[in-house]
């Protein structure tokens, strides 16, 4: 594998969901764009926030909240969302703010901690350990599998 | 020019372009297992569509090319140049050969035994003896240790071989480059993910059109108006011209479907006839792809399951051979097929037994369905009725795939099955996937899309319209052309309620919808409009809600569901079959029975369905310590009233408690008791019952809606007699026998139910009792010269009924005075008033009444006499 290949894959987006720092690995991430209009999916599952149309396609949108057992953002301002792309399909991301773009080196990557919530560690890759705070990385196979996920 | 040879000609044309150039590639590279394995499979499928379509001198050239290509790709002969051109050779052969078909229309005559004898000969060479065979391989080309032995192969060979290949250097010469000409660049092959991406660009267009003229709409004056009417017209042409380009006849999915039938009959020893009508019409290639393997499937159920030997038929009169007929056409926006066959129809009961068995369904469902959905059984899972499992069908998957992969389409399925006269399956879906014409409408202030092909017309409702909303036991239905309608409120089945207090509107819609061979309305609260919408898939995270058949962007640019019909309807009938049933259940049920009150007690025993029994059957209701019941030779007993109380327990998982109280249920016959153990005694109710009667089980006597419950209604006679098998029969008949000038009575009746409970009240009253099965019976005791001294009847069943049998005794001297009782389910005002021959009339289950009127019309009749 080349260098450059490498650093990419360690560029992350850095999102606030409830609080906590999670990185999105850029490669994946299409877009950030504020929710305006969306439909909600009668009988699906409570993760899933709705589908909306993002530039003529559907991007089906998953409450990262509820994905992690965070309670419900107030009402108030339009969400963000990331969208992205995951097996020729387009999803979008509800969370509460974006941050900016980190090139992390592997020396301060390490696995999920023992004790992390269940619902947690399936979705983290694992843990930078940045300045002052922790990065988790969203798993996007994980995060947008549910169905293979609750099979296994 | 057949389009069949058309297309055979155009494709074998590229195939060959691509072998060509494949060969020259491998010819560089010889070790190329890529290069070698997709040559390979270029001339096998020339060779297999030769053989399909007859055409025996290319295909043995081609077959001939195959076998040494064969050799290239194990490893048994090498790639050498030599052997290379003599492919080529053989390729030019076919190039030459479809240049007379393009011609001629047919083979054109030649003897390729040369060509073929050489490459046979190369194909079994071995490597140490004949790695190439090619006599006119030029020296200069070999290497140096191959050389000795093409000299020697040139040696042997170049005599014979020579000429043929010299005479036939001149049309190759001018045939092979200048053929592929005429018939293959008329039409031209095009990557079917082109054609997709076509689709998809011009379902945006369509979309951003539909956007367009949403904002146009609303300004009268627009500038854009025209140039915008311009551009949709040229955007509909396009989205027909784009559509077109995927549309091709279903007579490709049906090509092999003659010699699917013709293999078939041979396995099955049938005479099979298959007909088919329409293979020009056209469908979207995608869904022509979907439609292929349910056809084919459905085609040799017909002629397995569906057509009897020939045996068979001869004895039933049929014509020797059955006819399979396969019809297309279009209706309406969609393809429909129909898969006809003159054979024995559907095995009713056996899918009903199968159904049972499998407990897909209930004894108390069964017996409220209709002949039509009990057929339809053999769309579910798991049901195959062939009892055993021959090679072509019957191993249990089948028709329920065939549903669900047409359905996945947005097709349905339904069947019409006569018995002995065959089947047919009907099978309709969409002329094509991408864009479908749908209804628009809202709920709770979110709109969906419900696809047009299964709705059938809109009802509105609302204060002073002649539709209403009515219930039963809280179940919407609706008053539709003297039929009722069961209803959903959609808002109900996708669970999007508003808030509990919110005031009922006004009015309301009901969309009539049919889906999966089932009417229904749904309640929703406005009706936007139709349209055109591109389907788009819903993600796989929302795929496993029933629902949702897929989504769609509407024209002001917000995503809906599109409704899945099917899905709908499916919770229409698990949430309404149990209490109103399906239409065609009512339609066929106009002659059942007539209402009766009786009073009944609900109980629970077994099974979690209540149960019933007329109380008049029910001597007492007992709780006993459970403690008290004890266990004699296996069977559960209780000591009462000084004697042994037999318990029985319901077949159908019903258990003795060992702790508690337990209810048990005492039914008196003769002299003896028995108890039935039930768990919960529920209700007693006086209501009018439906009976549906059904003898497929034992113990139940049928079913019916009381208080809006399916109950099954319990045949006491089927557990009395059960315990008086096993328990009293050498006593019953040693009663029965020694009395003597006891007074004799007929009871003419065909429900065990009640004779087993009736007829034992009556002989313990002391009287002796005959039982006929119907009037027929009766009329023949008669004549044999027996005689009673009074005749129970029931009026509405046996033989020659009821009526017409009391006229008959009246009239004959010989039984002119017995009195005749008839029984009747219910005393009304009609009854009464009627004018009947009968002494009196009972109802069948107020014993004490019927006790005291065969007592009285007895006395009565010894009085006058």
């Amino acid at each position: 594998m080349s260098k450059s290949v490498d650093a990419n894959a360690d560029d992350f987006i850095t999102v606030q969901i409830g609080g906590q720092l999670f990185g999105i690995p850029i490669l994946e991430v299409h877009d950030v764009f504020r929710l305006e209009r969306m439909t909600r999916v009668p009988l699906s599952r409570p993760d899933i926030a709705g589908v909306l149309n993002l530039r003529g396609r559907i991007a089906t949108t998953i409450d990262c909240r509820a994905r992690l057992g965070i309670p419900p953002r107030a009402e108030g301002a339009a969400p963000l969302a990331v969208g992205v792309e995951h097996g020729n399909e387009l999803y979008g991301l509800l969370i509460d703010s974006v941050g900016e773009v980190l090139s992390l080196s592997a020396d301060s990557f390490e696995p999920n901690p023992v004790n992390l919530d269940p619902r947690w560690q399936k979705i983290s890759k694992g843990i930078y350990r940045l300045e002052g705070k922790l990065l988790v990385v969203l798993d996007m196979t994980a995060l947008l599998d549910i169905a293979k996920r609750d099979a296994a | 020019m057949d389009d069949l040879m058309t297309e055979f000609l155009t494709e074998t044309a590229e195939s060959l372009t691509v072998v060509d150039a494949e060969l020259v590639k491998l010819e560089r590279d010889p070790n190329n297992a890529d290069v070698l394995s997709k040559i390979f499979r270029l001339v096998h499928t020339i060779k297999g569509t030769c053989g399909f379509i007859g055409l025996p001198r290319l295909e043995s050239v081609a077959h001939a090319s195959e076998n040494m290509l064969g050799k290239f790709r194990d490893g048994v002969l090498q790639v050498t140049p030599e052997a290379v051109t003599l492919i080529f050779q053989s390729l030019d052969r076919i190039k030459e050969i479809l240049g007379g078909i393009e011609r001629t229309e047919a083979e054109p005559q030649g003897d390729d035994s040369d060509l073929i004898a050489r490459l046979t000969k190369a194909a079994a060479g071995n490597l140490s003896e004949e790695p190439a065979s090619e006599p006119h391989a030029s020296a200069d080309e070999e290497t140096p240790q191959d050389l000795p032995l093409v000299e020697h192969l040139a040696a042997q060979e170049a005599s014979p071989l020579a000429p043929p290949v010299q005479a036939n250097a001149q049309p190759r010469a001018n045939d092979p480059q200048g053929v592929e000409s005429s018939v293959a660049s008329q039409s031209i092959r095009v990557n079917v993910d082109v054609i997709e991406n076509l689709m998809v660009m011009v379902s945006e267009l369509v979309l951003t059109r539909n956007q367009l003229l949403e904002m146009v709409r609303h300004k009268d004056d627009s500038e854009f108006k025209v140039p915008l009417q311009r551009l949709s017209n040229v955007t509909g042409e396009l989205q027909e011209g784009v559509v077109k380009t995927r549309m091709q006849p279903i007579g490709n999915a049906w090509a092999k479907l003659p010699r699917i039938v013709r293999d078939l009959a041979n396995e099955l020893g049938k005479k099979i006839d298959l007909q088919m009508h329409g293979a020009e019409t056209e469908l979207d290639r995608q869904v022509l792809e979907l439609i292929k393997d349910p056809l084919t499937h459905m085609i040799r159920n017909s002629a397995d399951h569906g057509l009897e030997t020939t045996a068979e038929r001869k004895a039933v009169g049929k014509p020797e051979t059955g006819i399979i007929s396969l019809r297309a056409f279009h209706e309406g926006g969609h393809i429909i097929i129909e898969i006809a066959d003159d054979g024995r129809g559907l095995p009713t009961d056996k899918i009903k037994a199968k159904a049972l068995a499998n407990g897909i369904v209930t004894q108390a469902d069964l017996a409220l369905m209709s002949e039509a959905q009990i057929h339809r059984f053999v769309f579910h899972a798991g049901l195959s009725t062939a009892t055993k499992v021959t090679n072509v069908s019957g191993r249990g998957v089948g028709m329920d795939v065939v549903r669900s992969n047409i359905e996945l389409i947005g097709g349905s399925v339904d069947l019409k099955s006569k018995q002995g006269a065959g089947s047919t399956f009907t099978i309709k879906i969409p002329l094509t996937l991408a864009i479908v014409s749908a209804l628009i409408v809202g709920v709770q202030g979110m709109r969906f899309a419900i696809p047009q092909i299964c709705v059938v017309e809109l009802v509105r409702v609302a204060a002073g319209t002649e539709a209403q909303i009515e219930r039963i036991n809280q179940t919407p239905v609706l008053r539709l052309r003297n039929r009722l309608l069961p209803l959903v409120h959609l808002s109900e089945v996708l669970k999007v309620q508003g808030p509990p207090d919110a005031a009922v509107p006004s009015e309301a819609f009901i969309v009539v919808a049919q889906a999966a061979g089932r009417s229904f309305g749904m309640i929703v609260d406005s009706v936007f409009d139709t349209g055109e919408i591109v389907v788009k898939p819903v993600s796989p995270l929302i795929k496993d809600v029933a629902m949702f058949s897929g989504n769609t962007i509407l024209g002001d640019g917000s995503v809906i569901m599109i409704l899945d019909p099917i899905g709908v309807s499916s919770a229409v009938s698990s949430e309404t079959t149990a209490r109103s049933g399906s239409e065609d259940w009512r339609a066929g049920r106009v002659t059942a029975e007539k209402p009766r009150a009786q009073a009944q007690l609900i109980f629970r025993a077994g099974s979690p369905e209540p149960k019933s029994v007329p109380l008049a059957l029910i001597t007492r209701l007992e709780m006993v310590d459970a403690p008290r019941i004890e266990q004699s030779n296996g069977r559960f007993v209780l000591q009462y009233r000084g004697a042994l109380l037999p318990l029985v327990v319901f077949d159908d998982g019903g258990a003795i408690k060992t702790e508690g109280r337990q209810a048990v249920l005492v039914f008196t016959d003769e002299d003896r008791n028995v108890g039935l153990a039930v768990d919960e005694i529920i209700d007693i109710v006086e209501e009018e019952l439906n009976v549906e009667l059904s003898a497929a089980k034992g113990g139940v006597l049928g079913s019916a809606v009381i208080r809006g419950k399916v109950t099954e209604i319990v045949d006491v006679s089927y557990y009395v007699s059960e315990v008086f098998r096993s328990w009293f029969a050498p006593a019953k008949s040693e009663s029965s026998g020694g009395v003597s000038e006891r007074r004799r009575v007929l009871v003419v009746n065909d429900s065990i139910f009640f004779s087993a409970l009736i007829v034992p009240l009556i002989s313990a009253a002391g009287y002796e009792v005959t039982e006929a099965p119907n009037a027929d019976a009766a009329l023949k005791l008669k004549e044999e010269g027996v005689s009673f001294d009074l005749i129970l009847s029931d009026i509405e069943r046996p033989g020659v009924g009821g009526n017409v049998m009391a006229e008959m005794v009246r009239n004959d001297p010989s039984w002119a005075s017995t009195p005749v009782i008839g029984l009747v389910q219910k005393i009304d005002g009609a009854t009464r008033g009627s004018r009947n021959p009968f002494d009196a009339l009972v109802e069948k289950y107020d014993r004490d009444g019927l006790m005291a009127t065969i007592r009285d019309r007895i006395e009565s009749k010894e009085r006058a006499a």
